[in-house]
C-alpha cells in the first residue's frame, strides 16, 4: 500500500516497512523514526548506515553481527532503539524486518 | 582425470555426490566425499527424539551406506581449504587437490558463544534438541519431570529449521496433555525476533494456535547471558526471563573449517550466489545448504532443491557455459502442531507461506498452512523418503526445485515481498 511520508508518497507494507529501499530518504527516516518516539542523532545514522549497507550485501542481519562489526556496542545499540531494536532500526532504515519462516 | 571434492556427508553433499556420479564419466573425473563422521543421522527427528516418537536407533546409519558406488569416502577431519592452491587440507596432514570444489559443511550450534549456557545448569535444566546427544539427554529429563515453568528459547538467527523451536512448543503442550500434567507446565517461548510468527499471512492464520495451547511468548528477546545459579535469561536490555527447564537453540555458527579458511562471514557461512550457488570465494568453488550466506532457511528441504538445480550448474561449468539463474530460495516444510496434526508450508526467497493445495493446484492432498491429520501423516511418512529418496539424489514426484504459484492463495499484492 502507498503512503505520504514526508511530503512523499512511498510504498510500505501492513507493517509499515518499506518495500523499496531506493524511496527512502533521511527526511523518510526521520518520520519514522518520529513515530517510533526516537530522536535520530549521529551515532543513529551511524547504524542506519551499517544496516543498509549489509542488506545491499545480502548479508543476513542479526544483533551479533551488529555487535561484532557494527558502529556500537550491543547495549549501545538497544539504548538508541529500546525495545526490539533490529526491528525499529530496521524500519528506520527502510529495510525488511528480521523474519523467521513463518 | 580431473577431481571433484565435496566437503561433508550431510543431507547435502550425500545428494551431490549421488546426484554428480551417475552423470559423470569415472574415466573422466574422480568424486571424493570427506566427513570425519561414521554416522548419518536423521536431522528431522531430533525433534520428536525428546517426546519418545521416535527411538535412537530410528535415527541414525552409516554414512558411508548412502555413499555411491564410484564414489571415494575419506573420513578425517578438514583443516582447511586453499583457493589460490585448489587444495584442502586435512586435519591427517594430507592434501586433496581439487577441480571442482563443493562446499556442504552444514551449520553447527554453539553453545559456548552465549555467556553461562554452559555452566554448571547445561544438560541438567539446560537443554538443546538440535544434537543427537542433546536431544537425547532431554528425552531422559522430560520422562520425570514434574512440571514448572519450560522456556522454549531462540538466541540469534539464523538457525537450522527455522520453524522447529515452535514446534517443540506445540508438541510439548500435547505431551504433556497426554501425561495428564499440562496444568503443571507453564510453557513459554522466546525469540529474538518481533513474535513467533513474522510473515502476515501465518500471523493471521495462525496466531490463534497459541492462545489455544497456553503458550506464552516474549519477544524482541536478545539473550546477553544465562544465570545458572538463579536460572533466568538476560537480554541486552535488562529483560528476564526465569526457567525451570530451559530448552534453547544455541546461536548456530558455519563450520570452523570455514572460518581457517578465511572464507566465510562472522557466522562462518560461505558468501554464495543465491541464484546459481557457486560461492562468492573463486569460480570452481560451489557451495550448498546450510553451509551457505542465503538468505533462505536452513532446512534439508532447501539443500535438495539447490541440489538439482547446483547438478545442473556444475555440468554447465564443466562444459563451460553460462549458469543458471534459477534458485529461487525454495522450501517446503512440515510443521507439527500436536495431537497428531501438522502444517505445510511451500515458499522461497520473495513469497511468503500461504493458504492453498498441494503438490496438485486445487486438489491436495495435502493442505497448506491448514491444520490437518493427513499433513502429520505426511511428516511421518517424511522419514522413509528421507533414507530412500532424497539422499540418493532422487527427485520428489510432482515437486519441482523451483517453486510454483499454482494453487495457492496470494491475499495481496504487498504481502509476497519476502
Amino acid at each position: 500500500m502507498d503512503k505520504t511520508v514526508a511530503g512523499k508518497v512511498i510504498s510500505m507494507n501492513e507493517e509499515g516497512y518499506l518495500t523499496d529501499l531506493s524511496q527512502w530518504t533521511q527526511e523518510v527516516a526521520r518520520e519514522i523514526a518520529q513515530e517510533e518516539g526516537i530522536e535520530l542523532t549521529d551515532q543513529h545514522w551511524s547504524v542506519i548506515e551499517f544496516l543498509q549497507q549489509s542488506f545491499k550485501k545480502s548479508e543476513p542481519l542479526s544483533i551479533r553481527s551488529l555487535g561484532k562489526k557494527g558502529p556500537v556496542s550491543i547495549k549501545d545499540f538497544y539504548s538508541l532503539f529500546p525495545d526490539g531494536p533490529l526491528k525499529k532500526a530496521s524500519r528506520i532504515a527502510g529495510i525488511p524486518k528480521p523474519a523467521s519462516c513463518i | 582425470m580431473r577431481r571433484i571434492l565435496i566437503l561433508g556427508a550431510g543431507t547435502a553433499g550425500t545428494m551431490m555426490a549421488n546426484h554428480l556420479r551417475p552423470k559423470l564419466r569415472s574415466s573422466d573425473w574422480s568424486i571424493t566425499v570427506v566427513d570425519q563422521e561414521k554416522i548419518h543421522y536423521y536431522q528431522p527427528g531430533f525433534l520428536f527424539l525428546p517426546f519418545g516418537t521416535y527411538e535412537p536407533k530410528q535415527l541414525k546409519k552409516p554414512i558411508e551406506k548412502f555413499i555411491p558406488a564410484g564414489v571415494q569416502l575419506v573420513q578425517c577431519g578438514i583443516d582447511r581449504v586453499l583457493p589460490e592452491k585448489n587444495v584442502v587440507s586435512l586435519l591427517d596432514g594430507y592434501e586433496l587437490e581439487y577441480d571442482i570444489l563443493i562446499i556442504a559443511t552444514g551449520t553447527k550450534i554453539a553453545p559456548q558463544e552465549t555467556e553461562g549456557m554452559l555452566g554448571e545448569g547445561w544438560r541438567k535444566d539446560i537443554f538443546d534438541f538440535y544434537t543427537f546427544a542433546g536431544a537425547k539427554a532431554l528425552r531422559d529429563k522430560l520422562r520425570d519431570w514434574d512440571g514448572g515453568k519450560l522456556v522454549v528459547h531462540i538466541c540469534e538467527m539464523p538457525i537450522k529449521c527455522p520453524v522447529a523451536p515452535l514446534e517443540f512448543c506445540f508438541l510439548a503442550d500435547s505431551f504433556f496433555h497426554e501425561k495428564r500434567m499440562r496444568d503443571r507446565v507453564d510453557l513459554t517461548f522466546v525469540t529474538p525476533l518481533g513474535g513467533a510468527f513474522t510473515k502476515p499471512t501465518a500471523t493471521e492464520k495462525l496466531g490463534h494456535l497459541l492462545k489455544e495451547k497456553r503458550i506464552n511468548i516474549v519477544s524482541d528477546f536478545a539473550i546477553e547471558k544465562v544465570d545458572n545459579e538463579h536460572k533466568k535469561i538476560i537480554d541486552y536490555g535488562g529483560k528476564e526471563v526465569t526457567y525451570d527447564l530451559l530448552v534453547t537453540v544455541p546461536v548456530n555458527l558455519g563450520d570452523e573449517m570455514v572460518a581457517r579458511s578465511g572464507i566465510g562471514d562472522d557466522m562462518n557461512f560461505v558468501p554464495t550466489n543465491k541464484a546459481t550457488l557457486q560461492s562468492l570465494v573463486k569460480e570452481n568453488i560451489f557451495a550448498i545448504g546450510d553451509a551457505t550466506n542465503l538468505p533462505a532457511s536452513k532446512a534439508g528441504s532447501v539443500a535438495h532443491f539447490e541440489s538439482e538445480i547446483l547438478t545442473d550448474n556444475i555440468l554447465r561449468f564443466i562444459d563451460g557455459q553460462p549458469l543458471k539463474e534459477e534458485f529461487d530460495g525454495h522450501a517446503n516444510c512440515f510443521i507439527e502442531t500436536g495431537h497428531g496434526k501438522a502444517l505445510l508450508i511451500d515458499f522461497n526467497y520473495t513469497h511468503e507461506p500461504v493458504e492453498g493445495t498441494f503438490p496438485f493446484p486445487g486438489v491436495g492432498p495435502l493442505k497448506l498452512l491448514e491444520e490437518s491429520r493427513i499433513n502429520h501423516y505426511g511428516k511421518m511418512a517424511f522419514r522413509w523418503m528421507y533414507w530412500n529418496i532424497l539422499l540418493r539424489g532422487r527427485h520428489i514426484p510432482f515437486v519441482s526445485p523451483t517453486m510454483s504459484e499454482l494453487g495457492k492463495k496470494y491475499p495481496h499484492e504487498e504481502v509476497k515481498h519476502g
